[in-house]
């Protein structure tokens, strides 16, 4: 079923008799939804776009594309760099905003800039009920009422179908560098990290694999801004591990290839076995990595995310043990869920509001708990 | 302003809950003589005021969870206070509650620089929040005016910005985690050191929920290393209009200063008699801020010097040291002491699309005079968070009241014009009746929704945010009889 308007959207859920699987561009493979597929494609388009505000209201259909191009035109972007799922989980189709913000999906900027959801300033959703809601609105500061706009974000489908989201843009760099550290093990990768994004030199992404494209390590730093202003940056931060192998890429264009690949997480993207990405305190990164002795990992944020690829039906939370973070199995089936359950008073509170908001429980049932 | 009627059965018990209170609490942390509770009838919003039934300060989150139990279990609202700087009556009690406030939890727990954080009670202020980590080059980004004296708890409470959030984000950006004691004891973590939520991100809605959820009692907050350095200008222009297009020039360029704020003619006039900081006579001043190395500050406000020429400004001054950056933030750091020497004020917070500043200026203009009581602005104009000054004095008769509706007449034209009621403050009680002119009764219905779950008996704080009329049903709980 694919509808055309948010009121279309509304009475088609009013009007449903068994769940629904809630679809933008079928790219992120949320895990095993069930029951007819209603598709949000027919809600697209920008309806407003102001750069000078540094906002954008889009339809939740809208492909993620068509807005990036819109904000390239005027020298923007979404900073939180959302990653393209297609080919880690080997999908097709064409992502969807409603997608991205419905799985909050924040790439290697999120340890400086922020995640989707803190670039939220509003959404408009149809609840389980077939109720049109909306909270927040269209600028940056707005404490009116509860933020419902966070609970919405990530909550994929769950607690309402997306039908219009509102964002905060920022400025497109002028250029961007990548200071670049060679041969360090996961510990010192780690250690090394903490130091640049501890500086006043605006690292805005941070990532180490263990077996990069040579096969040796490497570890990336990514400085983003003023021409001038990068290249003493990156200076700075080089001079930061003299005595150390350490050189800077300053071709802007290599240097957005290999953060395209981390942002993709293309390392595992085609590889045999079960992905898992977890979050952590970053210095507790390097442990758990050798807790979960995967077929290949890498961090990302500093340490504080990993990417980890496992033998099929692995379930890496019996090999991590008790940590504080949570792991969640982006690709692969088995018996473990997905989504890390949560602690007895948090899952309580979520059930509610899971009841609350989608009462007879259609909505992409299982989404958040399995 | 209507508050509701208070639960007799309540007051009524009042011996046995603070009896039930002293046994869980030591001897001077629960208060109930009305000389000592006084001085906690108020917040900041201090035109009302009210004691409490008794007051509590507890030292630790098993203390909390003891009074939340037995709140919960006599059925007797619970009002959360950190340092009571609230403008918006957030923390106002009521007479049938129990005042539970967190200023003697004040510690540092962690202070973690490999991973950029520090842990704390949620009584420190935020201030000393920075405070703790400064030596090391390290800041808590966000900073509301009222920092020396507002708490942690608050902050989160309210999600409170401040002016460099620009670049750096407001509180709910900056938490990373909280301890919270839900109204019926449970305590619960939520967040931490790591980056994203697992599940909903209920750490997300807690923030800005006025103290409706949950007690904080502890916060994991990002810390940043400080910048090389920092630096503003000042621009004076003939209009607001054209420091409006100067704003949105600066922005679409491509520079993201830390801070851009904008003043106008009552309000340069005031601050120049009080703080005497050398601010040009014109109808707008903006001051921008950017951060970085020398070199960088210079290459930054290089740019936005540029853009500013393009728009004739009447005045147009570099800091050049930091005498000269002090003497620009002088005039703007002290306007509220200067509006406050000159008038009783009222300080507003709407946030309006910063493409419709000049038509909600000129609309404000207007109605200062249908209204007859004046205005001054001050603002963060890069997000458009305004700060209209109504002046009026409290001692006539009659003036709040009028304060009052033009007050709200601004907050509606926010609302109308695709802004909304409040940008930082809060809605507490002031803005709560308002909130039906920016929400549709679903809307409030979803946002109640969120407190039945966390909160059943709406016992937290209940008479804040939601509309009287829009809550009422939920409010009034059956209260078991002695
Ligand atoms: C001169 C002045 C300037 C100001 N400038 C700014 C500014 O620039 N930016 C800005 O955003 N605000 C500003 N404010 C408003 C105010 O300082 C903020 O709202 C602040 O965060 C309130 O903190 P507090 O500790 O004083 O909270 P309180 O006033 O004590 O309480 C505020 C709210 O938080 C709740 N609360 C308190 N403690 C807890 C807890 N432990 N758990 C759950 N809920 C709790 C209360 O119930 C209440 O609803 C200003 C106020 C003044 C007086």
């Amino acid at each position: 079923m694919r509808v055309e308007s948010e009121a279309e959207l509304a009475e088609a859920v009013a009007g449903a008799t068994g769940p629904l699987t809630i679809r933008g561009g079928g790219t992120r493979g949320l895990g095993a939804s069930q029951g007819a597929v209603l598709e949000t494609g027919g809600l697209s388009g920008i309806t407003l776009y102001e750069p000078g505000a540094l906002t954008v209201v889009v339809r939740a259909g809208t492909p993620l594309d068509e807005i990036e191009q819109a904000l390239a035109a005027e020298n923007q972007r979404l900073a939180f760099e959302p990653m393209d799922h297609r080919p880690l989980l080997g999908t097709n189709g064409t992502p969807t905003i409603g997608g991205v913000v419905a799985a909050n999906v924040s790439g290697p900027r999120r340890i400086q800039a922020g995640a989707c959801r803190d670039f939220m300033l509003g959404v408009r959703f149809v609840d389980g009920s077939g109720t049109v809601i909306k909270n927040g609105g269209r600028v940056m500061k707005n404490v009116t009422g509860y933020d419902l706009v966070k609970l919405m974000t990530g909550s994929r489908g769950t607690l309402g179908v997306l039908t219009e989201v509102s964002l905060k843009v920022l400025p497109r760099p002028e250029t961007q560098a990548c200071v670049v550290l060679d041969g360090l093990g996961d510990e010192a990768a780690v250690a090394a990290m903490a130091r640049a994004l501890g500086s006043p030199f605006e690292v805005t992404g941070a990532a180490h694999f263990p077996r990069g494209a040579d096969g040796q390590p490497v570890t990336m730093l990514r400085i983003e801004g003023f021409e001038k202003s990068v290249s003493y940056r990156a200076g700075r931060l080089r001079d930061m591990f003299g005595g150390q192998a350490v050189r800077v890429d300053d071709d802007p264009d290599s240097v957005a290839a290999s953060w395209l690949a981390v942002r993709d997480v293309q390392a595992l993207a085609g590889r045999e076995g079960d992905v898992w990405r977890i979050s952590c305190k970053p210095s507790d990164g390097p442990a758990l990595a050798a807790r979960l002795s995967a077929e290949a990992h890498h961090f990302d944020w500093g340490g504080g995310l990993i990417w980890a690829l496992l033998p099929v039906g692995t379930d890496a939370r019996a090999r991590l043990g008790e940590f504080r973070g949570h792991a969640t199995r982006v690709r692969g089936t088995g018996d473990a869920p997905a989504l890390q359950p949560e602690p007895g008073p948090l899952a309580a509170l979520s059930d509610g509001l899971r009841t609350r908001f989608d009462p007879r429980g259609i909505l992409n049932p299982g989404l958040m708990t399995a | 302003m209507q508050m509701p009627q208070p639960n007799a059965g309540v007051i009524s018990r009042k011996r046995r809950i603070v009896e039930r209170l002293r046994d869980v609490l030591p001897a001077d942390a629960v208060i109930e003589d009305e000389s000592e509770t006084r001085a906690y009838e108020c917040d900041a919003l201090t035109a009302y005021r009210c004691p409490p039934l008794a007051v509590v300060l507890p030292s630790t989150t098993a203390e909390v969870s003891d009074v939340l139990r037995i709140c919960h279990e006599e059925g007797v609202p619970v009002v959360p206070r950190g340092s009571g700087t609230s403008l918006a009556g957030g923390a106002l009690p009521t007479a049938d509650c129990v005042l539970l406030g967190v200023a003697r939890m004040t510690g540092v727990l962690e202070t973690d620089y490999d991973n950029r954080f520090v842990r704390v009670q949620t009584g420190r202020t935020n201030l000393s929040v920075t405070g703790a980590v400064e030596a090391d080059d390290f800041f808590y980004a966000p900073d509301p005016s009222s920092q020396l004296a507002c708490a942690i708890a608050g902050n989160i409470a309210m999600n409170s910005g401040g002016a460099h959030c620009l670049k750096y984000g407001v509180t709910t950006n900056n938490l990373l985690g909280v301890t919270m004691v839900a109204m019926d004891g449970t305590i619960m973590e939520i967040g931490g050191a790591h980056l994203d939520a697992g599940g909903y991100d209920l750490l997300g809605v807690i923030c800005g929920s006025e103290g409706q959820l949950g007690v904080v009692t502890e916060a994991t907050l990002r810390i940043l290393r400080k910048p090389e350095g920092a630096r503003p200008v000042l621009m004076g222009f003939d209009s607001s209009e054209v420091a409006g297009a100067c704003v949105s020039d600066i922005i679409k360029a491509g520079v993201l200063p830390v801070a851009i704020e904008f003043m106008d003619r009552p309000c340069i006039e005031a601050c120049e008699a009080f703080a005497k900081a050398g601010y040009p006579m014109c109808e707008a001043l903006l001051i921008v801020e950017v951060e970085g190395s020398p070199a960088e500050i210079d290459e930054q406000l290089g740019k936005i010097t540029t853009i500013a020429r393009r728009h004739d400004p009447v005045e147009l001054r570099e800091a050049k040291d930091a005498d000269e950056a002090g003497r620009i933030w002088l005039g703007r750091k002290s306007a509220f002491g200067a509006m406050g020497q000159i008038n009783d004020y009222m300080c507003l917070d709407g946030t309006i699309p910063v493409s419709e500043l000049p038509y909600v200026l000129r609309r404000i203009g207007e109605m200062s005079k249908e209204f007859g009581l004046g205005v001054a602005n001050v603002f963060h104009a890069g997000d458009g968070n305004m700060h209209p000054l109504i002046l009026f004095n409290a001692n006539q008769e009659g003036q709040l009241e009028l304060c009052e509706a033009f007050g709200a007449e601004i907050l509606k034209l926010c609302v109308e014009v695709g802004g909304c009621l409040t940008g930082e403050h809060g809605v507490g009680i002031e803005k709560r009746d308002l909130m039906h002119d920016q929400y549709d009764a679903a809307d409030l219905e979803a946002q109640m929704a969120v407190k039945d779950v966390f909160d059943p008996k709406w016992l937290l704080n209940p008479a804040k945010v939601f509309p009287l009329d829009a809550s009422d049903a939920r409010r009034v709980v059956p209260v078991a009889a002695e």
